[in-house]
């Protein structure tokens, strides 16, 4: 079994204990955080396995690289304490079951697009952005045989996650793709941060979304015409698995003429959709996840944005509706990039 | 020429009389697992005085009349078992009236779910209908004729308990009105006068209804799906008793299905909920979630999944398409709610028997009365065996049914058998002679109902 790669003299050592101390959802000072981490680390209880709203932003704020997220999944899950009720975890881990046949396989030896389990968002990966690139995972029937799993770290089931993803891992790389182009952060995160805390072997390399875009857009520097639109990011949860590719969007904003407006929920500081707090178990989940969105799409108001971009199709599920019945429209990244270059997406209006 | 296609040609014009053979296939199955059978000629007529017309001919002819809405029973109901003129009514579509302070529509028997809808969307945004999980095509009359339940059934019932008056052709040809419209009046109640509820469930065998006066129901601005799990079907009826009980509800739902694994072992509710605004949405909401489930949720017993904004009907068709080749029918029962674990587990069993992934739904009717609790089995179009599987698996849960002491609702010609076996003899007495006095040569939709 893959064991995650944790050190605690590196919490020893820290002089900030970030990882907790920056939470949005907890309380806590920074020696409470010190101790609360070393009592997870040695498998003890602490209230921070039970408060715990899953929004992954510990992985980031932690400068070691020490997977504090990983650390807290791992051990709800050893102590059987999980953030959201049974039937959920229940039917989560239902969800990724594969039924409907196996893909068809071919080699593929370019680069690849992998949409992972959201084949009903092709529509997403349309036009000359993606122009000549093999997508895979384009068929709703077979989309769970792509799931990068690690949507289990919001119920406490990290045990899911290590059993299934080499077996997603070996169905990818059997395409012999010279790099997988991940559309989700997600599973950009799976492929690198989780797996490389796990020891798990990706025999292909991952290439986070965003960086694609930016480079296509480069590419098409020709054809993009300013958006002049103001925009607000939604940032996700899984984008604290690879902060070091966060900075694209800022990049692509910049190329495409969208100015990023000035927000309190930004970057390190982002609240992530609620959508996995909104089902946990702790009492009043619901009022909380509705609480924090609005927060949310408030500061997005009183920045001025125009626009709310995503990438997360969970967030844009989440989220959607209500940014637009307050004003604020709601675009997929690509679809955004696709406007900058002149063509209109479908449903755009 | 035959001298019945030339009759029947000259009622309705050539152009909406058939006796082509490729015509007749058509009318000769419906969607589910029953035996074909063709009729002799296919009529579409456009007034009651042509159906009039048509009755008295089948009648001196004695030529069996099978009425036809939308088709969408799965049944069998309107598959002509002996053949005759099969009565194709999609002709009859007019919305006659929508009275909007008195909340009623008065419809002719063509009219289709999706047609009113779409009006009521169109002309009058404040008002709705019950409209039940069949494809928009199923006609309303059509389903008040087989007391079926729509999305409002929670709060307001079976849609046949929201008839305001019928307008009926009788089988030997006599056009009579029920309720208020009997004596003139407008088509606002089917109250106070003597009761002749002879028609509602009889699956055309008593009669021909042509016009159709159905109740109206306020609609809100914001119409949403809110959505529960959990694991132990044993809390499914506290679960609907506690939600009823709060009247917020627009219909409630549990369902639980082998395939697609997200569903399987659990049980999933459904609960519409609709509000004027964010206000109202949010304060039912809260006494829905929070107050009313949340000790389920904190306890990890049941988890909330969420509030999607507009409506989703049910869509057990899907299930016909997780295996190969698209068929499926399903066995409607009416079923006190406290059955509900029992329902799921011997039909679960059934299913595995028959090698069929199980799908089962029970919707609310009323405030925990009862509920309409469904088995659907799937099958391949293209391979008889599994025709012939999911046959025998619908014939077992129509025993199923009766043995758990519900009521087999819709039921094909094998379950109105049993039915009629378990019938009070003077109930049974009773029926023989109404539909003797109204049918005396037999006439109406022949081997449904039929009692020897």
């Amino acid at each position: 079994m893959y064991e995650l790669k944790f050190d605690p003299d590196l919490c020893l050592g820290c002089s900030t204990q970030a990882c907790l101390a920056k939470c949005q959802y907890i309380e806590i000072d920074r020696e409470t955080a010190q101790e609360e981490i070393l009592k997870i680390a040695r498998g003890e209880d602490s209230f921070v396995l039970h408060e715990c709203a899953t929004c992954y932003a510990c992985e980031e704020y932690c400068t070691f690289g020490n997977h504090p997220f990983y650390l807290i999944a791992e051990k709800q899950e050893a102590r059987g304490i999980s953030p959201v009720p049974r039937p959920l975890i229940q039917r989560a881990v239902n969800i990724g079951i594969p039924f409907r046949g196996r893909p068809e396989i071919k080699e593929i030896n370019s680069p690849v697009l992998n949409i992972g389990a959201f084949s009903e968002l092709t529509h997403l990966i349309q036009g000359k952005l993606f122009e000549g690139i093999a997508a895979i995972s384009t068929d709703e029937r077979k989309m769970f045989h792509f799931f990068c799993q690690l949507m289990y770290l919001h119920y406490g089931r990290d045990s899911i996650i290590k059993e299934r993803l080499p077996g997603i891992i070996e169905t990818i790389a059997k395409y012999k793709p010279t790099e997988v182009i991940c559309f989700h952060d997600e599973c950009y995160g799976a492929y690198t941060s989780y797996s490389s805390a796990h020891g798990i072997d990706v025999p292909f390399k991952p290439v986070h979304f965003y960086e694609y875009l930016y480079n296509r857009l480069v590419e098409l520097k020709d054809m993009i015409r300013p958006l002049n639109l103001k925009v607000a990011y939604q940032r996700p949860c899984s984008s604290r698995l690879s902060p070091d590719k966060h900075l694209f969007v800022g990049r692509i904003f910049d190329l495409i003429g969208a100015e990023s407006v000035k927000r309190e929920f930004v970057d390190e500081n982002a609240l992530c959709c609620a959508g996995a707090i909104e089902g946990q178990k702790r009492e009043g989940s619901r009022k909380r996840a509705a609480m924090q969105q609005k927060r949310n799409i408030e500061d997005m108001q009183k920045a001025g944005a125009e626009v709310c971009v995503f990438n997360c199709p969970a967030c844009f599920q989440t989220l959607g509706g209500m940014v637009a019945r307050n004003g604020i429209k709601p675009v997929h990244m690509s679809d955004l990039c696709r406007l900058a270059i002149g063509e209109t997406p479908e449903g755009w209006r | 020429m035959d001298p019945i296609y030339q009759s029947l040609a000259a009622i309705v014009d050539a152009e909406h009389v058939s006796d082509r053979p490729e015509e007749l296939y058509i009318y000769s199955f419906d969607l589910g697992t029953a035996e074909p059978h063709r009729p002799d000629y296919v009529v579409s007529p456009v007034t009651a005085g042509q159906i009039q017309e048509i009755v008295r001919l089948a009648n001196r002819e004695n030529i069996p009349v099978v009425p036809l809405g939308g088709g969408m029973s799965l049944a069998g109901l309107a598959v002509p078992l002996k053949g005759g003129i099969l009565l194709d009514l999609k002709r009859m579509d007019r919305i006659i009236e929508v009275n909007e302070k008195g909340r009623y529509a008065v419809l002719e028997c063509g009219v289709s779910q999706g047609q009113l809808t779409s009006y009521l969307e169109r002309h009058h945004p404040h008002l709705t209908h019950s409209e039940p999980g069949a494809p928009p095509a199923a006609t309303i009359v059509g389903n008040v004729v087989i007391h079926g339940q729509g999305d409002l059934a929670q709060p307001y019932g079976f849609n046949s308990d929201m008839v305001n008056g019928l307008e009926v052709v009788l089988p030997t040809g006599e056009v009579c009105c029920f309720g208020s419209c009997a004596i003139g009046a407008r088509w606002f109640t089917n109250h106070p006068l003597p009761d002749v509820g002879l028609f509602l469930g009889w699956c055309g065998t008593t009669g021909i209804i042509t016009k159709l006066s159905i109740r109206l129901l306020p609609a809100k601005r914001i119409r949403g799906v809110g959505r529960f799990v959990v694991d132990d079907e044993e809390l499914v009826p506290e679960i609907v008793y506690r939600l009823t009980h709060t009247q917020m509800a627009e219909d409630i739902i549990a369902f639980s299905s082998a395939i697609p694994p997200f569903a399987s072992m659990l049980q999933h509710f459904t609960v519409n909920i609709a509000a004027d605004s964010e206000k109202e949405l949010e304060m039912k909401q809260e006494i829905i979630w929070d107050d009313t489930l949340g000790e389920y949720i904190q306890k990890g017993d049941g988890a909330y999944l969420g509030f999607t904004r507009a409506l989703e009907r049910p869509q057990i068709s899907k299930t016909s398409d997780y295996k190969k080749g698209g068929g499926f029918e399903y066995v409607g029962s009416i079923m006190p709610i406290e059955k509900y674990p029992e329902c799921y587990q011997k039909g679960r069993e059934i299913s595995e028997r028959h090698d069929i992934p199980y799908t089962v739904t029970g919707r609310c009717i009323g405030a925990a009365h009862s509920m309409m609790f469904a088995w659907t089995y799937a099958f391949n179009r293209a391979d008889p065996e599994t025709i012939k599987g999911a046959r025998n698996a619908l014939h077992e849960t129509d025993r199923l049914v009766l043995e758990l002491g519900g009521v087999i609702w819709k039921p094909g010609t094998y379950g109105q058998k049993l039915v009629l076996e378990r019938l009070d003899p003077n109930t049974r007495e009773l029926m023989k002679k109404i539909k003797g006095l109204l049918d005396p040569k037999g006439i109406m939709n022949p081997g449904n109902w039929e009692i020897p």
